[in-house]
């Protein structure tokens, strides 16, 4: 509507000598951006390049000096993905991140039905309740979770590590800790579904949880999908939690195991900058594929 | 979120409440939400209850042994130069860390998404700048501290910025392990991550805004400056404070890229409150003094959380 307003040339300038006027007038615009893109690309182009080189190159000559002799090698992904075992790390942290994707989506989103649709004592009581804890900081609640862990599996089977040595711990961490604001987004979604469809399924007998499965969650892909991404990333880079509830050496993330492989070799760049690009790796496939819901779950998350 | 009309009706007897509670499904609306309720209650209220009462005490081994009142948050306020040193100029610690953190963090942040999200709407090249500044939010802080330290090595054959100091003429700075240098190195790292959410959200807002009037106002003789001051800045207010917030927040629990940058170092110079909590209790099994520390963090959490959910009630009443 606007676009008819604007002057034709303003948009598409008619002669070549126009368009370059156009060009140089506006060309500290442009090294400003360009300066900007290629300080914010150096870091990381920089850590890829010499993610393919190999442990002598790295030491004697910096990567932009590679552009003269690059020996390409996959020396390196091959070296962490195997000896490091961060293979199994990246399986590892996948079993972690999924189920406490999927969980929080579930049970929040049924929480987030329960107080947009249906009615009962309190409702808006305990809702407001819930979004109020997404105050607490992930501080507040390591340690007696912790103890709860141990005691749990102590009083259980008598074994410490039952629940710590185990995916389930951090499952159900990720999981209540993701619950605020899952429900608090997804129940200002859920609000905005048309009214006369829900009232037309419950009069035509459809039960609660029929409602749930086949009318509120098909129409809202686009709102579990942002949770569920930023959730999903939010897992899989977490370094924090990940340290307190992981214990079990073969069960550790990609993020501990990283933070590890540097304690333990101090700074070795060949594996550093290779494991980082394997831990970089699906956030980026997700980034680069799903990059509107990633958006727009992160412009939602700000609240978080 | 005031109760809507006919929520919970007053009603006469207890047995006619229940009743109605019963025709209202108020089972189904409990069992749809207990899930919830349940995991919430016992794996997060009780164990802030719980960590409040361990802030209370000595807390060693991570279990309660000797109530100590308030002596925790006493030490840590004044007796703890590692957390707050208010003896010399400039003060230090972690909690003056944090609010280096925050000043520098969030203003730098503000700044640079302002300004790409200002000069980006000019270029054809718009969504690929974005794209750019933009990645960065999508990884790791463990990967963007192994990206940065990379940068920031102290040899000037492996690290590019020191590579360039000496490029021309000057002499290798060990940017991480100066305690001069080391927390304005870790924040730009920081900054280098999240200034494309500031970004994104200031440049959605941008398009908010009418070009019939930007036009207009054109038409009128402003400059381009004028339209920034006169137009866009005034109308950037409410999404500038959401992403203030945002940030704000951020910092308070910044944790992940300094373990991995310097372990808090050298000489503890790096550390924060979140960072201190954590060497406290798990490296130090000094429970009631993390406990502490976590409870100081909620602390500073609630006025900016509180002014958060204000905001969003609001915007409800509005929806």
């Amino acid at each position: 509507m606007s676009t008819q307003a604007v002057p034709v040339a303003r948009a598409h300038p008619a002669t070549v000598s126009e368009r370059l006027v156009n060009f140089v007038s506006r060309s500290p615009v442009h090294l400003v951006l360009i300066a900007i893109a290629v300080i914010w690309l150096i870091p990381s182009v920089g850590l890829l390049v010499t993610s393919f080189r190999n442990r002598p190159d790295i030491a004697s000559s910096g990567w932009w000096e590679t552009l003269s002799n690059f020996n390409f090698t996959l020396d390196n992904y091959e070296n962490v993905l195997s000896n490091q075992n961060m293979g199994s790390s990246f399986l590892n942290s996948l079993m972690i991140s999924i189920p406490a994707t999927l969980f929080p989506l579930l049970i929040g989103a049924a929480a987030a039905y329960a107080f947009s649709w249906i009615r009962f004592p309190f409702r808006d009581t305990i809702f407001l309740g819930i979004v109020a804890l997404m105050v607490i900081p992930v501080q507040m609640t390591l340690v007696p979770v912790l103890r709860m862990f141990r005691d749990l599996g102590n009083w259980t089977t008598g074994k410490e590590d039952l629940i710590t040595g185990s995916f389930v711990g951090i499952w159900i961490a990720h999981t209540t800790f993701a619950l605020p604001f899952a429900v608090f987004l997804l129940r200002n979604f859920f609000i905005t579904l048309p009214r006369d469809l829900i009232e037309a399924a419950r009069v035509d007998g459809a039960s609660n949880l029929r409602i749930f499965f086949r009318v509120i969650l098909p129409l809202s892909v686009p709102a579990l999908a942002s949770f569920g991404i930023f959730q999903f990333l939010w897992v899989w880079n977490d370094l924090l939690m990940a340290l307190v509830f992981v214990q079990e050496p073969d069960d550790l993330p990609l993020t501990v195991r990283i933070s590890q492989v540097q304690s333990t070799y101090g700074v070795e760049w060949h594996l550093l900058s290779a494991g980082a690009f394997v831990l970089m790796a699906v956030p980026l496939a997700v980034f680069f594929s799903l990059q509107r819901y990633f958006v727009q779950g992160l412009l939602a998350g700000s609240v978080k | 979120m005031s109760t809507a009309p006919g929520t919970v009706v007053g009603g006469a007897t207890p047995r006619s409440r229940r009743a109605e509670f019963m025709a209202r499904g108020g089972w189904q609306g409990l069992m749809f939400s207990l899930p919830a309720i349940i995991l919430l209650v016992v794996f997060m209220v009780y164990p802030v209850l719980w960590t409040i009462r361990l802030s209370l005490d000595t807390g060693r081994g991570l279990r309660f042994r000797e109530f100590v009142g308030l002596d925790n948050f006493e030490r840590l306020l004044t007796n703890d130069r590692r957390f707050l040193d208010l003896s010399g100029f400039p003060p230090d610690g972690a909690l003056v860390n944090n609010i280096k953190w925050i000043v520098l963090y969030t203003s730098l942040c503000l700044i640079l998404g302002l300004l790409m999200a200002v000069l980006a709407t000019r270029v054809r090249y718009e969504s690929m700048i974005k794209a750019i500044i933009f990645v960065p939010m999508a990884i790791a802080a463990t990967a963007v501290a192994i990206i940065w330290k990379f940068v920031y090595s102290p040899d000037p054959d492996i690290g590019v910025l020191n590579a360039a100091i000496q490029g021309f003429g000057g002499d290798p700075i060990s940017w991480l392990g100066r305690e001069s240098t080391v927390n304005y190195a870790i924040i730009f790292a920081y900054v280098w991550a999240s200034a494309g959410f500031a970004m994104v959200v200031l440049s959605a807002a941008l398009k908010g805004i009418s070009q019939e009037v930007i036009e207009a106002a054109r038409t009128d003789g402003a400059t381009e400056w004028d339209i920034f001051r006169r137009i866009q800045f005034p109308l950037l207010s409410l999404p500038i404070s959401v992403v203030t917030v945002w940030l704000v927040i951020n910092v308070i629990k910044v944790f992940d890229i300094i373990y991995v940058m310097t372990a808090g170092g050298p000489n503890g110079a790096s550390q924060v409150i979140a960072y201190t909590m954590y060497d406290q209790t798990f490296q130090g099994s000094k429970g009631g003094y993390g406990a502490a520390i976590a409870v100081i963090m909620l602390i500073m959490m609630i006025p900016i959380m509180a002014f958060n959910i204000k905001r969003f009630r609001s915007e409800a009443v509005v929806q």
